[in-house]
């Protein structure tokens, strides 16, 4: 059934997915405010979809499907809180995709649930997910932020007349979005990484820091900080920022590809 | 639906002509009373603004001599006036109070200020009595189009100044303008304009840097702002969000080097340069600086010039919203016309009186020619007794806004079957109503 609610969830984000190739040749106010109310119509199914989910006694959705699942909603509970305070629907030109292909993926079918059985600690597995999730959720606003910052900067340097009637809202905006994002996301991703860990000693017994996972993760981590310094201690932003925030996206999609190499974070075996 | 509408605009007539034409506020009053006293004129009202003046009316029998008031007003000769003239009738006078009110018909299409002068105007003739049932509905119904026209296109939705765009683009940049600091360099009318827009919009303070610097002080006092020496406008141009240059200097004052350290300076938020100097303060290199946004006067024109472009397009959308309009109005008012009503009713007690006269003659029998005739003026004299008042009081109730509730109430009253199943009169109402027009 979950799978269900989920593919029912999936045709309402693909109206998002529409929208967001549209939004970016024209503007229109009707069709933001349809794939609004279609996105948050997908919420609600995804949710039922997640609660399911738990209720089936899997209990963690330590399964790579239930993960993207997870992640795309989390993702899309950040677009719908920026919504909430800039009114802006324009960061969804990158959420919507991004919340779409992971739906997509994690709608094709289901998967056993294999790492949950040997894991030590539960508890902080679960923080752990959630924390971690956030943590990439406002990473990829932050990202998508910083690709919109660029447009929009573009377009003002063009002095095109049309750069007055953009969908995009204004530069600080756009950057106060990508900014605070990025502020709240980085606790996440630190308190996940070592909650983690916790998780990683209690189960093997040490950190083996040569696993891909583990330099992977690291390796986002240290690209994060680098991140927020810059832009608190010089305030880096346009196409350094966008340069270091693409760093960091690869970073998280090659540590979540490593789900797949590493010995001891592995979903299915 | 007598209208008759006839002035001049900035299209028709040269300034020389319409300041003679213009008529002061304080005497609008007078002159609306004037017209209602005019021969043939029942309603009146007067718009006079710098592009237009129009005499608007209602008419006794849709003919007055609007030439001969304006002629005798003003003390001008025909060939003075004539030639500036346009004159508009029944719908092609609302056509034109609908497209004025919606400011198609503007010097600036879609500016907004129009609409406010038109409300004046009618507040003014109302208040004097000279705007009663028929002005009334038309002006009522023109302002409902305006606002449909406002809200259904973007014909007013872009600023055509060069200071409401450089506003646009400042909010482009910074969103809201609340606690940004402008500088203004070098004192100068536009820079004056553009900072006072800025400052309207919200923006915190004003500096001010002028190679005379009493000229600086002068023009920081107008704005509570502070005024500050020229030499030392490298060292605190960075407090500034958004800098207004407009300098005589003949090389650019803002180099690649100077916009560096700004940003550096502001730890890289974006500034913006509106360079209104010809020839231009800011150098080009400065401006391929990440977070700095330069418009010069020709970036700025060229957005004034497409937000007019704009405009013309969506006005076309606007044209088919009042001829839409127009046809409703017509539509409704030939309903609300009373003159149908009274005809059909007429007919509908005329054709009971024949028919119960045919049916006491067949019971009485032949009748002499004199009974023939005491009969007849004997039904006719009732029926012309009980129709006086309700036939006065659809008269009377068609001069004023309840018009509709009346005629309705009768045609329900008199069961009265007035009109097709898509709304038109019918043909055979309006062939008597013709007949019987006054």
């Amino acid at each position: 059934m979950s799978l269900l609610w989920l593919r029912v969830a999936l045709a309402c984000y693909f109206v998002g997915l529409v929208y967001a190739f549209v939004a970016l040749s024209r503007t229109s106010d009707l069709f933001a405010r349809i794939a609004l109310h279609a996105a948050s119509l997908g919420m609600v199914f995804h949710l039922v979809s997640l609660v399911e989910v738990f209720l089936s006694g899997q209990f963690v959705w330590a399964s790579v499907h239930n993960g993207e699942s997870l992640l795309a909603f989390i993702s899309m509970a950040f677009f719908m809180v920026i919504y909430a305070i800039y009114q802006t629907t324009s960061p969804g030109v990158v959420v919507f995709p991004v919340v779409f292909f992971l739906t997509f993926v994690a709608a094709v079918d289901q998967q056993p649930v294999l790492l949950t059985a040997f894991v030590q600690r539960r508890g902080w597995l679960v923080a752990h997910i959630i924390l971690i999730f956030t943590g990439y959720a406002a990473l990829v606003l932050s990202f998508g932020a910083s690709l919109l910052y660029l447009l929009q900067e573009r377009r003002l340097k063009s002095k095109k007349p049309t750069s007055l009637i953009s969908f995009l809202p204004a530069l600080e905006v756009i950057d106060q979005i990508g900014y605070r994002s990025l502020l709240l996301g980085f606790p996440f991703m630190t308190l996940g990484l070592l909650t983690g860990s916790v998780v990683a000693i209690t189960t093997y017994g040490h950190v083996d820091f040569l696993d891909p996972k583990i330099l992977l993760s690291v390796l986002m981590w240290a690209v994060y900080m680098v991140m927020v310094f810059t832009r608190w201690n010089s305030g880096w932003r346009g196409r350094r920022a966008a340069i270091l925030a693409s760093f960091a996206f690869v970073a998280a999609l090659a540590a979540w590809a490593a789900n797949y190499f590493s010995a001891i974070h592995r979903f299915a075996s | 639906m007598r209208f008759q509408l006839i002035g001049v605009n900035h299209k028709s007539a040269p300034l020389e002509v319409r300041e003679r034409l213009a008529i002061p506020e304080s005497r609008l009053p007078d002159t609306c009373r004037e017209l209602t006293a005019y021969p043939g004129i029942e309603e009146a009202m007067v718009i006079s603004t710098c592009n237009r003046v129009e005499v608007v009316t209602h008419t006794v029998n849709g003919h007055a001599d609007l030439r001969g008031f304006l002629h005798e007003h003003f003390h001008l000769k025909p060939e003075e006036l004539d030639a500036h003239l346009y004159e508009f009738r029944e719908k092609d006078a609302v056509r034109h109070i609908f497209r004025v009110a919606a400011s198609l018909d503007s010097m600036v299409v879609g500016e907004a200020q129009i609409l406010g002068q038109v409300k004046e105007a009618y507040a003014t003739a109302r208040a004097v009595g000279a705007v009663r049932g028929q002005l009334d509905q038309l002006f009522s119904r023109a302002f409902a189009v305006a606002k449909r026209v406002r809200t259904e296109t973007a014909v007013g939705s872009s600023s055509v100044s060069i200071a409401s765009v450089a506003v646009e683009l400042a909010k482009k940049i910074f969103g809201n303008l609340h606690g940004k600091n402008v500088f203004i360099v070098g004192a100068g009318k536009m820079s004056e304009l553009a900072a006072r827009h800025l400052m309207a919009h919200g923006c915190a303070s004003i500096f001010v840097a002028n190679r005379t610097y009493e000229r600086a002080i002068g023009l920081a006092q107008k704005f509570n702002g502070q005024a500050i020496k020229f030499e030392d406008l490298h060292a605190t141009c960075d407090r500034a969000d958004i800098v207004i240059t407009s300098t005589g200097a003949p090389h650019a004052i803002f180099r690649r080097e100077h916009g560096e350290q700004f940003l550096a300076r502001r730890k890289n938020r974006p500034m913006f340069f509106i360079d209104i100097a010809v020839p231009r303060d800011v150098s080009p290199d400065m401006a391929k600086l990440d977070g700095i946004f330069t418009y010069d006067i020709d970036d700025l024109q060229q957005a004034v010039t497409s937000h007019v472009a704009d405009r013309r397009k969506e006005a076309e959308l606007a044209e088919a919203i009042v001829t839409s309009e127009v046809e409703k109005f017509e539509a409704r008012a030939a309903t609300l016309d009373v003159v149908p009503t009274i005809v059909s009713l007429q007919d509908h007690l005329e054709t009971i009186r024949q028919a119960e006269i045919d049916r006491v003659r067949g019971r009485l029998g032949q009748m002499t020619p004199e009974q023939e005739i005491a009969v007849e003026a004997l039904t006719r004299g009732i029926i012309n007794k009980v129709m006086h008042t309700p036939i006065t009081t659809l008269k009377s109730a068609a001069k004023e806004s309840e018009a509709t509730t009346v005629v309705d109430v009768v045609r329900r009253l008199f069961n009265l079957q007035m009109k097709g199943k898509d709304g038109q009169v019918q043909p055979a109402t309006k062939k008597d109503e013709v007949g019987t027009r006054q």
